[in-house]
């Protein structure tokens, strides 16, 4: 390495960036170090796995029990849409969504808006801003809600364990998350405006959104692609998992009385998380590691930011793909820890 | 709702609701098919929202009439039992067949009616649909990449020809079933990388083809000798080995220009591309993983630490990094760790790094299989005094392979769709070409069907292995 002349070290973090970076949930910008840009990249990418799991979460189960469905068409139908998305590379889907088919929204000055608010447009989806005034107080009374409906939750458990008693937690839980904010805003002073996108002329034909938080069409492609490819992966494993559960199981719970709503929640779902949690949690990694291909379409994360454009501007290659090799490393670890503490509580406890 | 018992009909009453119920779910699905074929709103006088939803209620009413269980009729008892067993499916059965009856229209518009495929210009693209000029005009990019288009047939003639050698295996006969798993893990590889680098690159063919056929004719007579045990692994082996030796070792230099294949031109690896390269990524990869991984699998259940943790590392290192910073390493930072003289192509680069990361997942695969075979197994090929080596071989992997084959089936589709991702480094395989072609001044804004296209090629491909590994499994299913 010597007699190429590279000389190692971090110190080059603290130096400044000198470059913009086009959407970044902290204040950046070319006046910031290149650790600062670090972390743009990294929110991003978590903004976008995250955001990505959820999406897949619902879909993948929604089309997982649709599989199983006895309805013919709503059988065939998930599963036309797990075999056609499964089956396409995810660098083609996303171009397919970045290149093709967000190309073909309207442009700004000829979009109509969504219910008044929304703006879907070629350059983004443009939604109205929170404006919160005395925004701690509303966030201690939903902390103060999740709190007491542990608490509840544990009595609940013991007067069943104890008495034989139900009662209804759920009711009440709903209940309590929604009366304590409410609350808040009727006493605690708390007050919530909304800043709505107003479309503002620069020049003659260049027209912009003003106010209100613009998503960019990098984002909304790859939370597309992303999520939709995924959650046909997960839709698998929660049909393995459903399936996995032997018949008898059914059975059984249905010959004690067991209503089909409760031999879901209470017999079924129970036995086949412990099946389906492991493989998805692979799916979850993988997720967050494919947001890479966010450099792709040139959306900021990780990658595009730090082991793109930083790279390029200072040539330390070996420190920067270090950091973002470790940073993926440990991103994907605790993914993992999470979803295995998870998967330890839900395993069947054996003595 | 299913308790509410007004106007169900029964047995009794069967014929008047099944008139009743089916004109009323031919009209709702007639009324959808006039208005998403022939543009025509049949109930247009009422307001927008109700005309609107306005099927949906009545062939949902319809639907409620004809369920009668067990009418006697086989096919409506089959419709009501697959479509319209209660409210909630009725509801999602309809919305699903207008969705797909309003959905034909506009793709059949799309991808046929309007579509233009005549010409081979630009101008020629006139209609609101599809223009399948853009992918005639630019097919043999998309297959062959930057290839010259006078070359073209090398890289027919190598795929041919090794598609050819590939299906030995269903010409051999049972006596020779037994040494394909050699031919296929070792010697097909080499005939394939031979033929990928002196005929479709045009490389150097090192050795001077007199001495080549000299020491194979030398090699072969002494096979004669071999004792009969040995003879089909001397045939296998030795010719190719002296083949490669010469090659790679003894011959001098001043050879190299000697023996070059004659009236070929040298094709840089930078002027692969499309699909084609796709083909060769995809090949390499998946030869080159499946061996690393088995040997990860088995050095991950290792009893010696050592092998044991260097592979839980590797592993573990491998499947938590994404791919893509997988090959910015590999052709940024690999080759400043590289002697100074020491050359590798950008290629070999990226297939050994997706052999690499691909042999990681192989070897969680393999090691869920080696975990799930019973001890007995262990102990039994034990007992029986066979060693590590011939105890895996011949009792252990068998059997694991067999189990875990839809799980290999998965990691090798997932590494032909991890192809396109070569792209970040430079190389144009087909999702590659298709940038490319898409930047193209005179073909701006076709991007839609240069990506129809290429999905339509990968999800034919992976819908074909993912079928060949069913029938994998179904062949070596042991179990009644």
């Amino acid at each position: 390495m010597e007699n190429r002349g590279i000389d190692f070290g971090y110190g080059f973090l603290s130096q400044e960036s000198s470059f913009d970076v086009q959407f970044s949930l902290i204040e950046y910008d070319g006046s910031h170090s290149y650790f600062r840009a670090y972390l743009v990249g990294l929110l991003n990418t978590i903004l976008v796995s995250v955001i990505g799991i959820i999406f897949a979460t619902i879909i993948g189960v929604i089309v997982g029990i649709a599989r199983l469905s006895s309805n013919y068409l709503i059988k065939n139908t998930a599963a036309f849409y797990v075999e056609f998305f499964r089956n396409i590379p995810l660098l083609l889907q996303i171009f397919f969504w970045y290149f093709a088919a967000l190309r073909a929204l309207p442009l700004p000055q000829d979009t109509e808006s969504i219910m008044g608010v929304f703006y879907l447009t070629i350059k983004g989806l443009f939604i109205p801003a929170f404006i919160w005034e005395n925004f701690n107080i509303f966030l201690y009374s939903i902390i103060a809600a999740v709190v007491s409906i542990v608490v509840i939750k544990n009595y609940a458990r013991r007067k069943q364990e104890n008495e034989g008693k139900q009662i209804p937690v759920f009711l009440i839980s709903i209940g309590l998350l929604l009366i304590l904010p409410l609350l808040s805003f009727l006493i605690g002073g708390v007050s919530l405006s909304f800043e709505i996108p107003v479309l503002k002329k620069l020049a003659k034909t260049s027209y912009i959104y003003e106010g209100g938080v613009g998503i960019p069409p990098e984002l909304i492609a790859l939370t597309l692609a992303l999520s939709l490819y995924t959650a046909t992966f997960i839709a698998e494993c929660v049909r393995a998992g459903i399936q996995g559960v032997g018949k008898g199981q059914k059975e059984a719970a249905a010959s004690i009385g067991l209503n089909p709503n409760q031999i879901l929640k209470l017999v079924v779902m129970p036995q086949a998380l412990r099946i389906i949690i492991p493989p998805t949690t692979n799916q979850y990694l993988n997720l967050t590691k494919n947001s890479s291909l966010a450099a792709a379409i040139a959306y900021p994360d990780l990658v595009l930011v730090f082991a793109g454009t930083a790279l390029m501007q200072t040539g330390k290659a070996i420190e920067i793909v270090s950091i973002t090799m470790l940073t993926y490393l440990s991103l994907s670890l605790s993914i993992s820890v999470l979803m295995n503490w998870y998967n330890k509580k839900i395993a069947i406890k054996e003595k | 709702m299913n308790n509410i018992n007004f106007l169900k009909p029964d047995k009794s009453n069967l014929n008047l609701f099944l008139i009743l119920g089916l004109s009323l779910v031919f009209i709702s699905i007639f009324d959808v098919f006039l208005s998403s074929f022939f543009k025509i709103n049949a109930t247009g006088f009422l307001p927008t929202s109700i005309s609107f939803l306005l099927p949906l209620i009545i062939g949902f009413i319809g639907l409620h009439f004809i369920r009668i269980e067990y009418s006697g009729i086989r096919r409506l008892d089959e419709i009501n039992k697959n479509f319209n067993n209660n409210n909630f499916n009725a509801v999602l059965s309809l919305l699903i067949i207008f969705i797909i009856i309003k959905s034909i229209p506009p793709v059949l518009s799309w991808t046929v009616i309007d579509a233009n495929i005549s010409g081979n210009s630009k101008e020629a693209c006139t209609g609101d649909g599809a223009c399948w000029t853009y992918i005639k005009v630019w097919l043999r990019r998309f297959i062959y990449g930057l290839y010259p288009n006078e070359e073209q047939w090398r890289i027919n003639l190598s795929f041919i020809s090794l598609l050819a050698l590939g299906s030995v295996g269903y010409f051999a006969t049972e006596k020779f079933k037994k040494y394909l798993t050699l031919y296929y893990v070792v010697i097909y590889p080499i005939i394939a990388f031979l033929f990928i680098f002196f005929f479709i690159s045009g490389g150097p063919v090192f050795f001077d083809f007199s001495y080549g056929i000299i020491a194979s004719v030398v090699a072969i007579i002494i096979g004669f000798f071999v004792p009969n045990k040995f003879k089909l692994y001397y045939f296998c082996f030795v010719p190719l080995a002296v083949y490669l030796s010469l090659n790679l070792f003894i011959l001098p230099e001043e050879y190299v220009e000697l023996g070059k294949l004659d009236g070929l031109n040298w094709v840089e690896t930078g002027a692969w591309g499309g699909l084609a390269l796709t083909f060769i990524v995809s090949f390499f990869c998946l030869i080159f993983c499946f061996p690393v991984g088995m040997a990860l699998a088995l050095g991950r259940r290792s009893e010696l630490p050592f092998i044991k943790y260097t592979s839980v590392v590797f592993i573990e290192f491998w499947r938590g990094v994404p791919l893509i910073t997988v090959l910015f390493m590999s052709s940024v930072m690999f080759p400043m760790f590289l002697p100074e003289d020491f050359f590798l192509d950008k290629l070999v680069r990226v297939i050994i790094a997706i052999s690499l990361f691909e042999a990681a997942y192989v070897a969680e695969v393999i090691r869920g299989g080696l975990q799930a075979l019973p001890r007995g197994q262990y102990d039994a090929a034990k007992s029986l005094g066979m060693g590590y080596w011939k105890m895996h071989i011949f009792v252990i992997l068998p059997q694991a392979l067999k189990l875990v084959i839809p799980g290999i089936a998965n990691t090798f589709l997932a590494l032909v769709k991890d192809t396109p991702l070569i792209l970040v480094v430079g190389l144009l395989e087909i999702a590659g070409m298709l940038q490319m072609a898409k930047t193209n001044p005179k073909w701006l804004g076709y991007s839609m069907e240069g990506y129809v296209f290429a999905a339509v090629v990968f999800w034919i491909i992976c819908y074909a292995m993912s079928k060949y590994s069913y029938n994998l499994e179904e062949k070596y299913k042991t179990e009644r």
